[in-house]
């Protein structure tokens, strides 16, 4: 049966009425109307639905609903925006990064998240970081190089 | 000639344009649809169909291509902005729609700048000649005293007298006809009285620094791309697959979905989907739906059996056939012969994310939204599959994940005609990640055999290449036609097979004959293994075989894999790629495997090159092979590239780029897996990808541009080479020949001297 849930998105208050089953990128994309997030694989296998959950990266095409409970909820467009670009969306633009940019929610929130705990990584610190993340047009070179220039922001 | 120029107001035929022309890049692809009625009017020897001034003075072009995210659009806005000699931030592009531009063919086999580019810069210098002969009149200023600069035509020497494009005809249209050939898709050209500038008077082309206009907005969020879309009233559907390749529904229980709330099932013919209000709802009823499938007969081999399948296939057709020289009298000739045998497997398309369709059927009508690259055939086939006329079906091109080719992108838009044609509302169709891959088209498997004639003194005297396979077009490369969708084939449309694979492209100067000889499919019908275009579709294939097959040659013949390209090779440019190469990756001449270390792993080099149309590619792969693990890492790639004329050398270096890791991935890692029922091969764990730790550390990428040259295709040509460039380095690092791909660890491993 649908329940009430209360989500804290982009530090604003929503309310969302779902299966408690329904991944939270459902709610995001078709209650919230937010075109960040996308669905790559629903299987939390490529990234492209990554969010950040209290800061920490998570797919949320795998995190049930009404597992969020009072988490922060920040989204691609939650960590900067045009008037005021975070330095990984930054880096991200002068190095032309995205090809068809579906999934790049997954190589920013968690390069953010990198360089949260890790200011300065290394080459390989990069790729073990972002390991596991897909990306289809092979734009794999361009992100390593926003990533450290953005660790040089 | 008199000019004749229309002074209807523009703006009072269609009020929107100004609507979308201060939208931004994405943004306006939602915002247009229903509007620009009146370029529907619009033909293609009209110049207006290419060019518009709009009231401010900045320029909209108009492109019946689309821009697969590879910064082809600069491309198209630098040649328009050079013709008129306008800042390119005053210029903008309209792409794909079917209403507002005319077919030029979509994205398809690298001819965005070669072929669009062509049409759009004699578009722009026609306008230009144009808004020179108005203002010389406007101005009483004869034509050869004015200038251009930034959009405003002035007397030379007198900036004051000055008169801007706006001013002569922003907000209306030319009334300027071209010649046209007659040709539609990729083939249409047009040009007018004027010369385009020659590229010693360029101030643009051929220069870095032009930032696309879909990257921004892609990083904060803002960018709407097909997935986003959302039309009023509109339904989610899902189509349900078989668990068997080629069973059908047999019956259906609608009750054990009747918890989930309004729920439609859609059965028709073999078809069978269902719709849901919420997304969430139809994803769950896909998955709780009872369908009893026929007992259909497991189709495929099993996978170890492919390519003797494709040995014993029957040869529907052979598709080409090139002969050069007397190839029969130099193999009886010969003092000894060398043949070696290669193979490829299927590979999926696998777009980031499965491909998402909507439309809207109405009685007489129907507005579709598409991410596949060729809107105008998305236009066609929905047109045949409802009986509509083609004017009454509106296709409105927004970006989908990366398309190289022939993804999933036309399926899920002909399946969401047919649920929103059963249902009456507007239907959205997005499926999960095996809908994907598991059933997008695959780009074909085949097997090659390369025999070579050697004197006595080592010398090649002739080549013999058969290529066998199933066809990369065996349902067309677009959706332009019902049977060539899966709904279509689920509806007993008749099919249309096309066969056709290939023969590679290159200029060794020794006689040759190259076959290519196209089996027919596995699964006659809505099958998973069925094939069509893939990124150079039919290029990594077969020039992974022919360039192994030459460094196996060099080294028959004990020549250096350089030295035996510069030996045979005839045509100038591609000796200069394949000396350019060699040179920026500081190649030493060698025979046969060095087997070189550096720590632990072994190191190696290898070289491949290729012609596709008139652009010319030479790779060298450095790879490292860890003999514990026999994991393969290409380390670096260095590459030299000849697509004729330049025009965005920062957007080409990133294109092909992506173009080398994308194959690099296809080489080493990837090959679609099936069982008798059906593909196993459904997700990125049963797919695997190059992961970011595979990628290499360089791409170092030299272009050798050529002004004089019309620009070639440049998105494609880099894929051909890349996988025999790594082969022949994995040769030279542990003397170990792969001659079949993927050169997963395990084959090595089971290879290894």
């Amino acid at each position: 049966m649908a329940k009430r849930f209360n989500l804290n998105v982009n530090g604003r208050a929503h309310a969302v009425t779902a299966d408690p089953e329904m991944p939270l990128l459902y709610a995001l994309r078709d209650d919230l109307g937010m075109h960040e997030p996308r669905f790559g694989c629903g299987l939390a296998q490529c990234g492209a639905c990554t969010v950040l959950l209290d800061g920490n990266p998570a797919r949320s095409c795998s995190v049930p609903v009404s597992a969020v409970g009072a988490a922060k909820v920040t989204t691609l467009a939650g960590i900067g925006s045009a008037q005021k670009p975070h330095k990984v969306q930054a880096a991200f633009i002068e190095e032309q990064v995205p090809q068809c940019g579906y999934c790049l929610n997954g190589w920013v929130m968690t390069s953010v998240a990198l360089l949260e705990k890790n200011p300065h990584p290394s080459d390989e610190q990069i790729r073990d970081a972002l390991t596991g993340l897909k990306c289809r047009c092979g734009t794999h070179l361009s992100i390593i190089r926003a990533v450290k220039r953005a660790a040089q922001a | 000639m008199s000019l004749q120029m229309n002074r209807r107001d523009f703006l009072a035929g269609s009020g929107t344009l100004v609507v979308s022309v201060m939208l931004p890049g994405l943004s306006a692809h939602a915002a247009t649809p229903g509007t620009q009625a009146s370029r529907m009017a619009l033909k293609p020897d009209q110049l207006s169909s290419y060019i518009s001034v709009n009231r401010d003075g900045s320029v909209t072009g108009w492109v019946g291509k689309v821009d697969m995210a590879q910064g082809t659009e600069i491309g198209w806005i630098k040649i328009i902005a050079e013709e008129l000699d306008m800042p390119p931030e005053r210029v903008r592009m309209v792409q794909g729609n079917t209403e507002e531009t005319v077919d030029q063919g979509g994205a398809s086999g690298s001819t965005g700048i070669w072929r669009g580019g062509h049409a759009l810069r004699n578009a722009a210098a026609e306008a230009r000649l144009t808004l020179m002969e108005m203002g010389a009149a406007k101005l009483g200023v004869p034509i050869d005293q004015l200038e251009v600069n930034d959009g405003v035509i002035s007397q030379r020497g007198k900036p004051g007298r000055k008169v801007s494009y706006g001013e002569l005809i922003g907000g209306r249209q030319f009334d300027v006809q071209l010649e046209w050939n007659k040709e539609y898709g990729n083939d249409l050209l047009v040009k007018g009285r004027a010369k385009p500038k020659s590229p010693s008077e360029y101030k643009q082309i051929g220069k870095p620094g032009t930032r696309r206009r879909d990257v921004a907005e892609k990083l904060y969020g803002t960018a709407t791309v097909m997935a986003d879309i959302k039309v009023p009233g509109m339904l989610h559907g899902r189509v349900l697959r078989p668990p068997v390749a080629g069973a059908v529904p047999v019956s259906v229980d609608n009750t054990s979905v009747k918890d989930i709330p309004g729920v439609r099932v859609v059965w028709q013919k073999n078809f069978i989907g269902l719709v849901a209000p919420k997304q969430w709802d139809a994803i769950r009823a896909a998955r709780q739906l009872k369908v009893v499938w026929s007992a259909a007969t497991p189709p495929f081999p099993e996978q170890q059996d492919l390519y003797k399948h494709i040995a014993g296939a029957k040869v529907m057709k052979r598709d080409e056939e090139v002969n050069s020289g007397d190839v029969d009298a130099a193999f009886a000739a010969a003092a000894r012969v060398v043949e070696y045998s290669y193979a490829w497997p299927f590979h999926s398309h696998a777009s980031l994310s499965p491909a998402c369709g909507i439309a809207d059927m109405r009685a007489d009508s129907a507005t579709v939204w598409t991410g596949g690259q060729k809107p105008h055939h998305c236009r066609e086939g929905i047109a045949i599959m409802f009986n509509l006329p083609e004017d009454k079906v509106k296709v409105i091109y927004t970006p989908g994940p990366g398309s190289y080719g022939r993804n999933d992108s036309g399926d899920a838009t002909m399946d969401a005609a047919v649920l929103s044609k059963a249902v009456g509302e507007p239907v959205r169709v997005q499926g999960m990640r095996h809908d994907g891959t598991g059933w997008d088209p695959k780009s074909p498997a085949s097997i090659h055999r390369s025999r070579a004639a050697i004197d006595k003194d080592g010398k090649v005297l002739a080549w013999h290449f058969e290529t066998k396979g199933f066809s990369r077009r065996e349902f067309f490369r677009d959706e332009g036609s019902p049977e060539r969708t899966l709904a279509g084939q689920l509806m007993d449309w008749p099919l249309k097979p096309v066969w056709l694979l290939g023969v590679p492209g290159e200029s060794y100067s020794f006689a040759r004959r190259k076959t290519s000889d196209t089996i027919g499919p596995l699964l006659d019908r809505a099958s998973p293994l069925r094939s069509s275009h893939f990124r150079d579709p039919g290029g990594p294939q077969i020039h992974f075989a022919s360039e192994s097959f030459m460094d196996e040659l060099a080294l028959a013949t004990n020549t250096d894999a350089v030295e035996f390209r510069l030996r045979y090779l005839k045509e100038p440019r591609d000796l200069e790629v394949v000396r350019t190469v060699a040179e920026k990756a500081s190649w030493q001449s060698h025979v046969g495997a060095r087997k070189q270390m550096r720590g632990e792993v072994h190191t190696g080099q290898g070289l491949a090159y290729a012609v596709r149309g008139a652009t010319r590619v030479a790779v060298i792969a450095e790879v490292e092979v860890n003999p514990k693990t026999y994991r393969v890492w290409v380390r670096r790639y260095v590459i030299a590239h000849d697509c004729g004329q330049v025009i965005a050398p920062d957007l080409l270096r990133q294109t092909i780029e992506a173009q080398v890791v994308q194959t690099t991935s296809r080489a080493v890692f990837e090959e679609v897996k099936f069982d008798q029922r059906n593909v196993t091969s459904v997700d990125w764990l049963s797919y695997p990808i190059l992961d970011i730790k595979d990628a290499p550390e360089a791409i170092d990428i030299t272009l050798i541009d050529r002004p004089e040259m019309p620009p070639a295709g440049a998105g494609e040509a880099t894929c051909r080479v890349v996988a025999a460039a790594v082969a022949n380095a994995i040769f030279d690092a542990t003397a170990v020949r792969l001659r079949q791909v993927p050169f997963t660890p395990e084959r090595l491993k089971a290879a290894w001297v």
